[in-house]
């Protein structure tokens, strides 16, 4: 047997749709855990990230924190969070900010340190306020990079999110580790091939926000 | 009128950017300051809307501190120009020109009318208002750059090296344009540039700065070319600027000759009566032909395609002086041809007589001087 006839057994099984183990309901909890952990991320790393862009101060000690947040392994902190603070939400979102908010905080950080100096000189030059400058000139301009920096972060929770079913919440890991325990390859394989294809999805709506919220003036095109 | 009294910028490791600048810049004219790299040119400029704070001395901007006006408002009333022109690349053309209006509180719909009557001011084509920045050339993106710093009508306009990043073309007629627009709005324009040439071309006063942000000179353009203060300024203005001079004074008062004009229907005796070298034959409108000896002359038949090209003619008190010696310089025969507006020939003058003109505006320039010496 080999994996595509696993992915076929996995996804055609009709038992595997419905009920608190089916797959929109797994799906549904992945979302979510990954939502929210994305939005405490960047509710940290973008308001740093610019603000430090911004000034051009602490670029040195952002850079440090990041490193040293990303030598971090995540199951190695789910289980320290667990211990400390029981099972439960929590715990599980730990890992996950501390992983995502590297790369948020230090793409936000050069990408606005990469905005051409002329413009925000020119905008300052002609009186406009510093919060101005950084949220209507940088942060447009920023864009781009600042949207990659968000996208990598929530493409390592999405595959990350799975730890969750360790610590007995659910999610997509849900089928992994239940599968590895049961030795139910079929729903190993099930699940790992819908997590790859929620990072996918995830890409997407990153394309799609891209092309919505940077302006053609940026984009260049 | 803005007073630069006495201003000296020195930052923290010790290096004096500007020393002890005294400058009263005019209303309504263009003042230059100009200097190499590190004279502290940019530094003046900069401390005049506060991007940049004096270390001793005062910029009075109308008698008043500019310290003790609010920055933004400050900054708001001044139309400042980069080089490079800074514009902002997430905006449309007519966006960033609305900008000041915009942030004074504008309604949106005023603020582009009014943009897009300043895309006309500045000789842009209306079409591009929707376009974005790096769609324009870097000529096309200077103008924009000229058009949001005057959108909110300051009555100063503050330009850093504003067309030092465009080619000699491009730069030209952005320079003309500059000069037009000034004709019409009067402001007052304090200009930063390296290029001692745009100085004398804009300047109605040239600051010639010299290194360790001392002022060398402060002249009109013509007073500087004429009379440099010392070593240093005679240096920086260039080997030709005796020619260059030669922009400030007028053709007006040449003496044009007729006599060696004849037109190509002219009868033998017309052309045998010509006591010239060469004769310059005109068209039945008056327009030059070209240039002929007067035996290959023969009257009735003249062959127009064996004349010597007439070279490009000057037009007597509109050129100046500069321009006639360059058009007599550049002639197959050292004569320069004079036209009037329409081009119809109204006489030629030789080297020789465009350099009596120069001695005797020379002597008339040292009389004046001598005249109001103490």
């Amino acid at each position: 047997m080999n994996v595509l006839n696993f992915v076929h057994a996995f996804f055609s099984d009709g038992a595997h749709w419905q009920g608190y183990d089916g797959i929109p309901q797994r799906l549904l909890e992945h979302v979510r855990y990954t939502l929210l952990a994305l939005a405490l991320a960047a509710a940290v790393g973008l308001p740093v990230g610019l603000l430090t862009g911004h000034t051009g101060r602490g670029g040195n000690a952002l850079a440090f924190v990041a490193n040293a947040a990303r030598a971090l392994p995540s199951f190695g902190l789910l289980v320290l969070a667990v211990l400390l603070i029981g099972f439960g939400l929590l715990p599980v979102m730990i890992p996950l900010v501390v992983l995502a908010v590297p790369p948020i905080l230090v793409t936000t950080y050069e990408a606005v340190r990469s905005v051409d100096p002329s413009p925000v000189d020119a905008a300052r030059g002609m009186g406009m306020h510093e919060s101005r400058i950084l949220l209507r000139v940088e942060l447009p301009v920023a864009l781009p990079l600042i949207l990659s920096g968000l996208r990598s972060a929530a493409i390592q929770i999405v595959s990350t999110a799975t730890i969750a079913a360790y610590v007995s919440l659910g999610g997509l890991g849900r089928y992994i580790v239940d599968g590895l325990y049961q030795r139910d390859y079929e729903k190993v394989v099930g699940g790992a091939t819908l997590v790859a294809v929620l990072a996918l999805l995830t890409l997407a709506v990153f394309w799609a926000a891209g092309r919505l919220a940077v302006s053609p003036g940026v984009r260049r095109r | 009128m803005i007073r630069i009294d006495s201003v000296t910028k020195r930052y923290p490791d010790g290096t004096v950017a500007v020393d002890r600048l005294s400058l009263d810049v005019p209303d309504r004219s263009i003042t230059v300051l100009v200097g190499p790299s590190g004279c502290g040119k940019t530094t003046t400029l900069r401390m005049i809307n506060r991007m940049v704070e004096p270390t001793e001395g005062a910029i009075l901007l109308d008698g008043e501190d500019v310290r003790r006006r609010p920055v933004t408002a400050l900054r708001r009333s001044m139309g400042y120009v980069i080089q490079n022109a800074g514009l902002f690349p997430h905006r449309t053309i007519v966006d960033n020109i609305a900008t000041v209006p915009r942030m004074l509180g504008w309604g949106r719909r005023r603020a582009r009318e009014r943009a897009a009557e300043l895309m006309e001011r500045v000789g842009l084509d209306t079409a591009l208002a929707e376009r974005y920045p790096y769609q324009l050339s870097g000529g096309q993106q200077q103008r924009v750059g000229v058009a949001r710093a005057l959108a909110a009508d300051p009555p100063v306009l503050l330009m850093d090296e504003p067309f030092s990043a465009v080619d000699p073309v491009v730069r030209k007629g952005l320079q003309d344009e500059l000069l037009r627009i000034q004709d019409e709005l009067g402001k007052t324009i304090v200009f930063v540039t390296h290029d001692i040439d745009e100085a004398v071309k804009l300047g109605t006063m040239v600051a010639v700065l010299r290194e360790g942000g001392r002022l060398a000179q402060y002249a009109p353009p013509a007073e500087l070319l004429s009379a440099p203060a010392d070593a240093f300024v005679e240096d920086f203005l260039g080997a030709d600027r005796g020619i260059r001079r030669l922009s400030f004074l007028p053709s007006a008062a040449l003496e044009l000759t007729t006599d060696a004009v004849v037109p190509a229907d002219a009868p033998a005796e017309r052309i045998a009566a010509a006591d010239a070298r060469h004769l310059l034959v005109t068209d039945p409108e008056g327009r030059p032909l070209g240039w002929a000896e007067p035996g290959e002359l023969t009257a009735g038949d003249i062959r127009t395609d064996r004349l010597l090209p007439p070279g490009r003619p000057f037009v007597p008190g509109t050129d100046s002086l500069r321009v006639a010696l360059d058009c007599a310089v550049l002639s197959p025969t050292g004569w320069a041809v004079a036209v009037d507006a329409d081009g119809r020939v109204t006489g030629v003058v030789s080297q020789q007589a465009i350099g009596e003109a120069i001695r005797a505006a020379h002597a008339v320039g040292r009389t004046d001087r001598a005249g109001v010496a103490p």
